[in-house]
């Protein structure tokens, strides 16, 4: 070829491999390409049976050998709550003023259960891609299927936690509302943001080795940036409660609330998240599937 | 018919530099670096600066398999051969070209992918179909099939980390071998297990291509090559060099092979490959008895294998293995060093030792490969790493020549009960002797020189 070759490595989008019927035979064409969301929609569902194994792999593996098995998954939740209902509910002396309907720690189990969800579901899926260098270097599937199974793994966790919220709220006789149907909806709502953000960081993370460190500190400071042990009023003035509500977990912890606990639902601080999580994970997915070719040349 | 694979001027290029960096660790302040630079570099790109960076481990390729052919790919270490099958199982995206397959395509680049040692067997069962392609229904179809190959048997509900390492590569090859796809596309797999389960392998192999499906394998042994392979192509320095008959195309490469220079020491640290994930192997030579470095050993004696090796820290259970193959490239023994050896994991460069006491191959040239494992994983490999010739002598020192055959074995002769060694000083080494009688009843057995002349 000719001098016009370092132009041709300036990564430029590339298109997966497609794969079409010619006459009943399988057809896959690999060449450099562009990147296209419906391909992406077609290759998961090939690849659906294998999306299965691997989230059936994920948690089967994650309690084997543990001496406590699945109760790992509530004591996380559960030690948070009972450690800041102690500390802010008691101590700080906040319990009793800024949760008057609700105990403090229903109040805050509640913002903990969909926060412990998000955190626990970009840490998983941004590890997911480097945890399973093996897979990318010698397998061919939709690389997507790694934050996807990730965080599928993570619901039955939050499922767990859930039932011991439901078992919380019996104990402190808060009447269990049916806004509690909404609970799926508002889930996957959070997961969008969860695996939009996790798979812009597994990318990152193939390249860049320490954003493995920046996740969890990076989630920690959020925390205290999302109304989870607080009230959106307690912090915020209302001339910048606008601000907090452009963070999307604000939103959906908010409507946790509203469908749990019966607190008044923001309409428009649910409608932001709802178009910023959209947003998330389609610049989320995007990013992933740009730089996935490069996986596994780099893992 | 159209082509089942189609390869047409197919390239890959890679930036060298970049992976080794990510390995050392590339963080965020390179994430800054590299953005400043690759702001700056739009300015002003110059092409030096990128052929320094850049090499094509694929260039040009051009190739029609037709449905029904078993294709061989031969080269050298960095020809580029991992890289081609990985393009073709989709793994790596090319630079130029294109190709296309027609037909369910299954890759087998290793064997026991995916397989997760907290799992049972048969929970690995079904995860290693799943990602090798093969649905729940087939996976279940031949689930008996597939024990039955492994000989896994009773094991199947056990967590595979307690599996040895040949019951491990043994299931996860019987999986594989299930496989029902119309192109297969395979790496040297079959380096893998004891004598009999590689002939098993091949065996296997045998079965598939004479299906009529396509394969397209890769190897660096000439003989499965030879014997399973209806064409064979030859690739190096990333180029298609020969395309053609099996027979000629491993000839002329053993050919152009062992005309290289025999060197003493070899130098691995710039050999290129794609198994080559940590650069471990640095160096490796031969050192005979007397402590020299050497090309030439003389039959049944002892030799040490010396490996420079640059241990990186923070990697554990690092075993060695060091294979000697006929230039043909069939594995004549496999050397292993003890598991959990931790002197041998030690970080920093240093030289390891194999020494084999009596090494019992006969005359002929041989040459050594190199792997290094961790666990089960390998993580470094050079195949054809150095040769070496074993020169005729005593065997054994005994004052023997050496016997026909492939390889020499010490031997101990008498009567049943009383055995005498073929070296012991009681038998002198001349002529025929005669019987003795010691006392009424008893025999001495003598040792009959000129053997060789009766059986050579």
């Amino acid at each position: 070829m000719s001098a016009q070759e370092p132009t041709l490595v300036a990564a430029t989008p590339k298109k997966p491999a497609r794969a079409q019927s010619e006459a009943g035979t399988r057809v896959r064409v690999i060449e450099p390409g562009t990147v296209s969301l419906i391909h992406l929609v077609k290759d998961l569902w090939r690849s659906r049976e294998l999306l299965f194994f691997l989230t059936w792999r994920d948690i089967k593996v994650r309690y084997k050998q543990t001496a406590l098995g699945v109760l790992w998954a509530i004591l996380q939740p559960v030690i948070s709550m009972v450690v800041l209902s102690i500390v802010f509910g008691r101590l700080a002396g906040i319990g009793k003023t800024i949760t008057s309907h609700v105990p403090y720690p229903v109040f805050v189990y509640s913002g903990l259960l969909p926060w412990t969800f998000f955190a626990s579901t970009l840490g998983s899926s941004s590890n997911s891609v480097l945890g399973n260098a093996a897979l990318i270097n010698k397998i061919r599937f939709p690389r997507i299927a790694l934050p996807i199974a990730a965080s599928v793994g993570e619901m039955v966790d939050f499922g767990l936690s859930f039932l011991v919220l439901i078992g919380l709220m019996l104990w402190y006789h808060v009447p269990i509302r049916a806004g509690i149907l909404f609970i799926p909806f508002l889930t996957l709502g959070v997961c969008m943001v969860a695996l939009g953000l996790g798979s812009i960081f597994a990318s990152l993370t193939v390249k860049y080795r320490d954003f493995r460190y920046i996740v969890p500190f990076v989630t920690q400071i959020w925390m205290f940036l999302t109304p989870v042990i607080y009230p959106i009023n307690f912090v915020v003035s209302k001339k910048h409660e606008w601000l907090f509500n452009l963070n999307p977990l604000s939103g959906w912890v908010g409507a946790f609330r509203a469908a749990l606990l019966g607190d008044p639902l923001n309409w428009g601080q649910l409608g932001i998240s709802v178009g910023v999580s959209v947003v998330v994970l389609l610049a989320g997915v995007y990013y992933f599937r740009r730089t996935e070719r490069r996986f596994a040349e780099l893992i | 018919m159209s082509a089942a694979i189609e390869v047409r001027g197919l390239g890959k290029q890679f930036r060298i530099g970049v992976k080794q960096r990510v390995k050392n660790g590339a963080t965020i302040r390179d994430l800054v670096t590299d953005g400043v630079a690759g702001l700056l570099r739009r300015g002003r790109r110059t092409e030096e600066n990128d052929a320094k960076n850049l090499f094509w481990a694929l260039k040009d390729i051009n190739l029609s398999i037709s449905q029904g052919e078993v294709v061989g790919v031969i080269g050298k270490n960095g020809s580029g051969k991992s890289t081609f099958l990985k393009v073709l199982s989709d793994i790596v995206e090319p630079t130029e070209g294109r190709v296309v397959i027609r037909g369910r395509v299954a890759s087998l680049l290793e064997v026991g992918t995916g397989f997760h040692n907290e799992l049972t067997g048969r929970e690995n069962i079904f995860l290693n179909g799943a990602l090798l392609g093969m649905t729940q229904q087939e996976v279940r179809r031949n689930f008996d099939r597939i024990v039955d190959f492994s000989g896994v048997g009773k094991f199947l509900d056990t967590p595979v980390k307690r599996y040895s390492s040949g019951m491990y590569v043994r299931l996860a090859f019987a999986v594989a071998a299930h496989l029902d796809p119309e192109v297969l596309i395979v790496d040297e797999v079959l380096a893998v297990g004891d004598f009999a389960f590689q002939q098993k392998c091949l065996g296997r192999m045998k079965e598939v291509a004479q299906d009529g499906r396509t394969v397209l394998f890769v190897s660096h042994n000439m003989a499965s090559v030879e014997m399973l392979c209806s064409r064979c192509v030859l690739l190096d320095g990333g180029h298609l060099m020969d395309d053609g008959d099996p027979y000629e195309i491993t000839r002329a490469y053993r050919l152009r092979m062992s005309e290289m220079d025999n060197h003493i020491l070899a130098n691995l640290d710039n050999v290129e490959g794609a198994a080559r994930k940590v650069r471990i192997l640095s160096s490796v030579c031969l050192v005979d008895e007397a402590g020299a470095l050497t090309s030439y050993i003389p039959i049944s004696r002892a030799f040490n294998v010396r490996i420079g090796v640059r241990i990186p820290a923070g990697l554990r259970n690092i075993s060695y293995v060091v294979r000697i193959e006929s230039t043909f490239g069939v594995r004549m023994l496999t050397l292993c060093s003890p598991p959990n050896d931790t002197e041998l994991n030690v970080p920093g460069a240093h030289e390891i030792t194999c020494r084999v006491n009596e090494f019992p191959l006969t005359m002929g040239a041989y040459r050594i490969g190199l792997g290094v494992f961790q666990g089960r994983e390998m993580i470094d490999q050079v195949n054809d790493a150095l040769s070496f010739i074993v020169t005729e002598g005593e065997v054994f020192k005994e004052g023997r020549a050496p016997l026909a055959g492939m390889c020499v074995a010490r031997s101990e002769w008498g009567i049943e009960g009383h055995l005498i060694a073929a070296d012991s000083d009681a038998i002198p080494n001349s002529s025929l002797l005669e019987p003795t009688l010691d006392a009424p009843g008893e025999v001495e057995v003598a040792e009959l020189e000129g053997s060789s002349s009766l059986c050579a």
